[in-house]
């Protein structure tokens, strides 16, 4: 893996050494994990529901204590690396309670809590970097609005907003595309190159597999075990994901008799984990994802007309 | 007319209790803003039952009341734990089941002890009757938990709305919660003696409720509810002189009357907005 240096006291890493997670109940979610990542990446975390991925969060996120093993965030313990505010978050629509009342800046304010003393009262330096952070988003006129009042990509880029503000150097994503439509995906995706360009790292729990080659360098692919990880060439392949989704996934493959009525063998092969589809044909596969090149033409894509934003005019009184 | 309306203001027993009752009413808002947020407004109410039994028992050791109420709602909070983990019932059976229970056990220790305190005062609190050693007490208590309140009131809204962000700013949610019910159960304590452990929930629940029908951003939220907690108070306090009625009778009914005319005429989240929105939809441009 290389490992861009750059010149600050962090650099963005995640080691995880045999990390196994158990809850109270005797589940093991999360058995014998082991992965590393640097500055300068985005990397996809690809599993069926219930394979451990939100399990990983919640332990780089200090919630779950490893029952064996360790993770260690920018060379940290991971209590230490939240105490130095190196890790932001992005949570899922479903987590947040939208009605809660606060506003835009508000909520982008949180991501400074950090920087600020004891009393929480904002300084100069806290109020330019909420609004360099949401000027960045394309959000800055929105700052007066109650949450509640916005789209789901609006939600979705105010919350990335509080990571920047709070300056984060590792951001874990969960299901950053869930419920936004293909233009708001696109921003975020522009945004989080940015980011990678920045030098920092980027952990993208996601079940949109068809977007995974275009903007990850780095793919985790978990099911309790790490079943593989590496660099998205040769990681995220056909053979890996059947590993990991074994049935779980929407797999469609369409031979090459019932495509054509020549010789020619190839066959078109859909996978599906629910979001945009992941379209193979043929040798080419394997180019196809190194070259980064979009995945899916949009007649095979559902993802492409989706468009599930609530009305950008749904108030508070919609939304409880 | 001036001089009956002041009247009150001459006995000292009369200022006592207003000053004590909007000192109590203010804190009880203030963590009504989290409590009705979350969902958890029941826990409220079941706090307060629970203490029953601790006031009654520490009345009839003569050791401060405060101590007795504080004991016996941990009880209940273990208790309540402690069903929860080994039995598949759910929470609000966990709840109800104990609460009822404790407040049983706190009338029977009453009832057979007529002598030490009159049941009275603790189900319908007797602000009107209060003694300068509870004065006292109830005048640290929400003294504390306020200042506490003002100190974190930013930290306790990030546990509430994102714990995995108060995490990542370095904040213990778990700390954070039981400093909020523990502020939650001293001033549970404390709301006791003004209202009666039946009212208790609407001092904790009513102002928050009001106040977020009237704004979107928490700072104002927190004013507002505690600008109405103070408010209603002093004047329930105050009102019950002419009226001879239960104090906290009259703070809850006025607390209320101010949620009524919210929910009706808030320009925002009111019925009345509502029902203009809806009209201004249907008619475009009209």
């Amino acid at each position: 893996m290389t490992v861009p240096q750059h010149g600050r006291a962090m650099t963005p890493s995640i080691v995880v050494e045999g990390l196994t997670v158990r809850y109270n109940n005797g589940v093991t979610a999360v058995d014998e994990a082991s992965f590393s990542l640097g500055a300068g990446t985005i990397c996809a975390l690809v599993g069926i529901n219930g394979s451990g991925k939100s399990t990983l969060f919640k332990t780089l996120m200090g919630f779950l204590k490893p029952a064996k093993g360790s993770v260690s965030i920018c060379g940290l313990p991971v209590r230490a690396a939240l105490k130095a505010g190196l890790v932001a978050y992005v949570p899922q629509a479903e987590e947040v309670d939208w009605s809660f009342p606060v506003l835009v800046n508000d909520v982008v304010m949180m991501g400074r809590y950090g920087h600020m003393g004891l009393l929480r009262i904002a300084g100069k330096a806290d109020r330019e970097a909420a609004e360099q952070a949401l000027a960045r988003v394309g959000m800055l006129d929105f700052r007066r609005r109650q949450i509640g009042e916005l789209s789901g990509g609006q939600r979705k880029r105010v919350f990335l907003a509080r990571a920047l503000a709070q300056g984060g150097q590792v951001i874990l994503l969960d299901e950053p595309f869930t419920g936004v439509d293909v233009k708001t995906e696109d921003q975020i995706v522009d945004l989080m190159r940015e980011l990678r360009a920045e030098g920092r790292l980027m952990l993208v729990s996601t079940h949109n597999l068809g977007s995974i080659p275009e903007f990850c360098d780095q793919v985790v692919i978990i099911n309790k075990r790490i079943l593989a990880a590496g660099p998205t060439e040769t990681t995220f392949t056909q053979e890996n994901l059947q590993l990991a989704f074994s049935g779980a996934l929407r797999h469609f493959r369409l031979e090459g008799a019932a495509l054509h009525d020549d010789a020619d063998d190839r066959r078109v092969t859909v996978i599906t984990d629910d979001e945009r589809p992941l379209v193979l044909y043929g040798q080419r596969d394997r180019e196809r994802l190194a070259a980064g090149e979009r995945g899916a033409g949009p007649a095979a894509s559902p993802g492409a007309d989706r468009d599930r934003e609530p009305a950008p005019d749904a108030g508070r009184g919609e939304t409880r | 007319m001036i001089a009956l309306l002041l009247e009150p203001f001459g006995y000292q027993y009369m200022v006592k209790a207003i000053v004590v009752s909007a000192l109590v009413g203010g804190v009880c808002a203030f963590l009504s803003c989290y409590l009705m947020l979350k969902g958890w407004s029941l826990m409220g109410d079941a706090l307060a039952h629970a203490i029953v039994p601790g006031v009654a028992l520490a009345y009839l050791l003569k050791v401060p009341y405060a101590a007795g109420a504080f004991f016996s709602g941990l009880l209940a909070a273990l208790a309540m734990a402690l069903v929860r983990i080994r039995t598949q019932l759910r929470e609000d059976a966990v709840i109800g089941i104990v609460f009822t229970s404790f407040f049983a056990i706190g009338l029977l220790i009453v009832s057979i002890n007529p002598t030490s305190v009159n049941v009275q005062s603790i189900v319908l609190g007797n602000i009107l009757g209060i003694s300068d050693e509870d004065v006292l007490q109830v005048t640290i208590i929400a003294g504390v938990s306020l200042a506490l309140l003002l100190l974190r009131w930013r930290d306790l809204l990030l546990v509430f709305f994102d714990e995995n962000q108060a995490r990542a700013v370095g904040l213990s949610p778990t700390r954070m919660k039981i400093l909020f019910f523990v502020l939650l159960a001293a001033c549970t304590v404390a709301a006791l003696q003004t209202v009666g452990a039946c009212l208790v929930i609407a001092m904790v629940v009513t102002p928050g409720a009001t106040a977020y029908l009237l704004t979107d951003r928490f700072g104002r939220l927190i004013i507002i509810a505690v600008a109405l907690g103070v408010a209603t108070s002093a004047v329930g306090a105050y009102a019950s002189y002419f009226l001879d009625g239960a104090t906290g009778g009259l703070i809850v009914v006025l607390q209320t009357l101010l949620f009524l005319l919210a929910y009706v005429f808030a320009p925002k989240h009111g019925r009345l907005a509502a029902r203009r929105a809806a009209r201004a939809v249907s008619e475009p441009a009209s």
